[in-house]
Order: structure tokens, then C-alpha cells, then sequence
């Protein structure tokens, strides 16, 4: 890749891909914490079921 | 701003890029638009909160409630840096912000902005509890539309009354906590309020001819410089005052009160060399208005980290069974 010129359309995509990829680990994120936080919640509510 | 200056900020016309050019901006940009050092001293004042609160959280529950007032800031700061872009653009103190330097537009700052908040408002309320949502609603909106919108380019007492909204995270951490408000939390919100004002406007003396140029009527620029510095020293003594109410409310220790004496004593000290004695020369009066803005970050930085610290070694309950 290098002696390429640097095209704003390759700017674009790069900075497309930063988002991209930032926006995919906020997702992901909130998709673990919603996950942890339910069995957080439940966990304790499993514990004193009364059977 | 009037109609036409905010239909052209909130399209994008006031950048530099063109119409319709992809966007250019990185995530790192983004981040910048959540003014993260505000946002670490907000997070902090937050974990006092829950950590003087007397109902233990799961620790990734109090994680979550971090999480939602970091972001719950940063998407306050993004919508201010939306709404001020065109003084942003004008004031060397924010003229690097990402939307005046046009890496960001303002429409993208402006659903950023949103998103976030509602993100943030939403998570708090389904994952710890809908009080602290409440507020953290309140704040966002507070900070939003009465500081930024309404109190910013209107009155010299904006970050008076606008300080409010940074002073609310203690009570949101405490109410994510508990589910309930009481004086403890109140009393740290008076605290933060009070910090306000000579905080914000030691850097207003130091950038008077920049917030003047933006034509932001910050204390310094209606009122003039000695006005400013009387109204420093009087609430630097009404702030001094309620540093000491965490002890005698009995939720802070011995540890709290040095700390409070000791950096009371000299930030007393500092604001009186910047308001009482004369500065021979200019760079000196700025040298000493900019010591009295960074001290008074890290006095507020202190007192917290001892109430922080107290919670956290049970010492504040050690030095109440001994008083009691």
C-alpha cells in the first residue's frame, strides 16, 4: 500500500471503518452488559425461590 | 443563535466541508465530543455517591450506573458542543473541538447527542432503577436546555445557576444505590454547586477578552474584573463553609476534615493573592487566576477521594462511634 496517493475517498473509508468498528464494540458491549446485569438480577431472585 | 444560524448548524452548513462529503470522522472524534476530563471529575463525584450510600450495590450493577452517568456527561457535552459551535468557533479555548475544526458536523454531534442520552437514560432506568434515571434525565436536560440554551449568552449568573447540573452526580450515584434520596447526597450537591462559581470564573478571568470576543456574558466581561473577584472570595467562603457540613452532618471522618482544612486553607489562600493583592504585571494577575482554576480541580478531586476513601475502610463509621 505504501507510494499510494492519499485519495478522500480512502480518508472516508478509514475513518467509515473507525466508526464501524467502534460503533460494533458499543453494540457488543451493551449486548454483554444486558446479559450480566439479567443474571445479576436473577441470580439473586433464583437464590431465594422458595422451592 | 438565532433561527437561521441554528437551521444552518444543525444541516452542517457551517462547517467547511462541503454538502453530502463523507464524513471524516473517526470514533476518536467522537470521544472528544464527550469532553472526557469533565466527564472523569463527574464519574468520580458518582462513585462518592454510591460508596457513602448505605445500601451496598453489586459491583457490576454500581459499574452500570457509572457507565450511565459517564455517558449520560459526555452526551450533555456533545449537545452543548452541538448548540455552541458558533462560539466554539470563535473562543481559542474551543476552537480545536471537533465540530469547529470540521471533523464533526454539527447534525452528526446533534443525533450523537440524543442517541446517547437516551441510551443512557433507558439503560439506567431498566438495569438499576428509574430514580436514577430520573435524574440523570433532569441533569442531561438541566445542563441542555437551561445552561447551554437558555442561561449561557443570557446572564453573568450561568454557571451559577447552570452548576447545578454538574453537581447532581453524587445524588444519582446515591439513588442508583438505594432507590431513595436523603441529606447525605443533597449536602454533596451543595458542595459541588458551591465549587462552581469560583471555579468557572478564575478561568473567566483568565479568557475574559475570549468569552468577550464569543460574546458570552460571563461575570468578568458585564461586571468587570473586580466585581468578579469580590463575588470569588464570597462564595469561595460560602463553599468553605460547606466543605465542613459533610462532618458535621456526620457521614464524613477525620481523614475528610484534614483534607478539608488543609486544602481549605490553601485555596483561601490562593484566591485571596488572586483577588486581594495587586499583580504587578498581567501575566502574573493570569498566572494566579489559572493556579486558583487548576487547585480548585484538585481540591474537589481531594475532598472526594477522602469521603471515597472513608467509605471504603468504614473509617468515617470508626471516628462516629468515637464521637458518639
Amino acid at each position: 500500500m505504501t507510494g499510494q496517493p492519499k485519495t478522500p475517498e480512502s480518508d472516508a473509508a478509514r475513518s467509515l471503518k473507525s466508526r464501524n468498528r467502534a460503533l460494533a464494540f458499543v453494540l457488543v458491549g451493551f449486548v454483554v452488559l444486558f446479559f450480566v446485569m439479567t443474571l445479576v438480577r436473577l441470580g439473586g431472585n433464583v437464590a431465594e425461590r422458595s422451592f | 443563535m438565532n433561527s437561521g444560524t441554528l437551521s444552518a448548524i444543525i444541516s452542517g452548513a457551517a462547517t467547511t466541508a462541503p454538502a453530502h462529503a463523507p464524513s471524516l470522522a473517526t470514533a476518536s472524534d467522537f470521544f472528544a465530543l464527550l469532553k472526557p476530563r469533565v466527564m472523569s471529575l463527574v464519574v468520580f463525584t458518582g462513585i462518592a455517591g454510591i460508596m457513602l450510600a448505605p445500601t451496598a450495590m453489586h459491583p457490576v450493577a454500581a459499574l452500570t450506573a457509572l457507565f450511565c452517568i459517564a455517558a449520560g456527561a459526555g452526551a450533555s457535552g456533545a449537545l452543548n458542543m452541538w448548540f455552541d459551535a458558533d462560539i466554539d468557533a470563535i473562543m481559542a479555548r474551543t476552537q480545536s473541538r471537533p465540530i469547529p475544526r470540521g471533523r464533526i458536523t454539527p447534525s452528526e454531534a446533534l443525533g450523537f447527542g440524543v442517541a446517547l442520552s437516551l441510551a443512557s437514560i433507558a439503560t439506567m432506568g431498566v438495569l438499576v432503577n428509574w430514580l436514577a434515571a430520573g435524574l440523570l434525565a433532569f441533569t442531561i436536560a438541566f445542563y441542555v436546555f437551561v445552561y447551554t440554551m437558555g442561561l449561557k449568552r443570557r446572564t453573568p449568573q450561568n454557571i451559577v445557576i447552570g452548576g447545578l447540573a454538574g453537581a447532581m452526580p453524587p445524588a444519582i450515584g446515591w439513588a442508583a444505590a438505594t432507590g431513595s434520596l436523603a441529606v447525605e447526597p443533597l449536602v454533596l450537591v451543595a458542595l459541588i454547586f458551591m465549587w462552581t462559581p469560583p471555579h468557572f470564573w478564575a478561568l473567566a478571568l483568565y479568557r475574559a477578552d475570549d468569552y468577550a470576543r464569543a460574546g458570552v456574558p460571563m461575570l468578568p466581561v458585564v461586571a468587570g474584573e473586580r466585581a468578579t473577584k469580590n463575588q470569588i472570595i464570597l462564595y469561595t467562603l460560602v463553599f468553605l463553609a460547606v466543605s465542613a457540613l459533610p462532618v458535621l452532618a456526620g457521614f464524613a471522618g477525620l481523614i475528610y476534615a484534614a483534607t478539608a482544612l488543609a486544602f481549605g486553607a490553601v485555596f483561601l489562600g490562593l484566591v485571596l493573592q488572586l483577588c486581594v493583592m495587586t499583580a504587578a504585571t498581567r501575566a502574573l494577575a493570569s498566572r494566579r487566576a489559572m493556579r486558583v482554576f487548576g487547585f480548585s480541580i484538585l481540591h474537589l478531586f481531594a475532598l472526594f477521594a477522602s469521603l471515597i476513601a472513608e467509605a471504603a475502610f468504614g473509617v468515617s463509621a470508626l471516628m462516629g462511634s468515637l464521637f458518639a
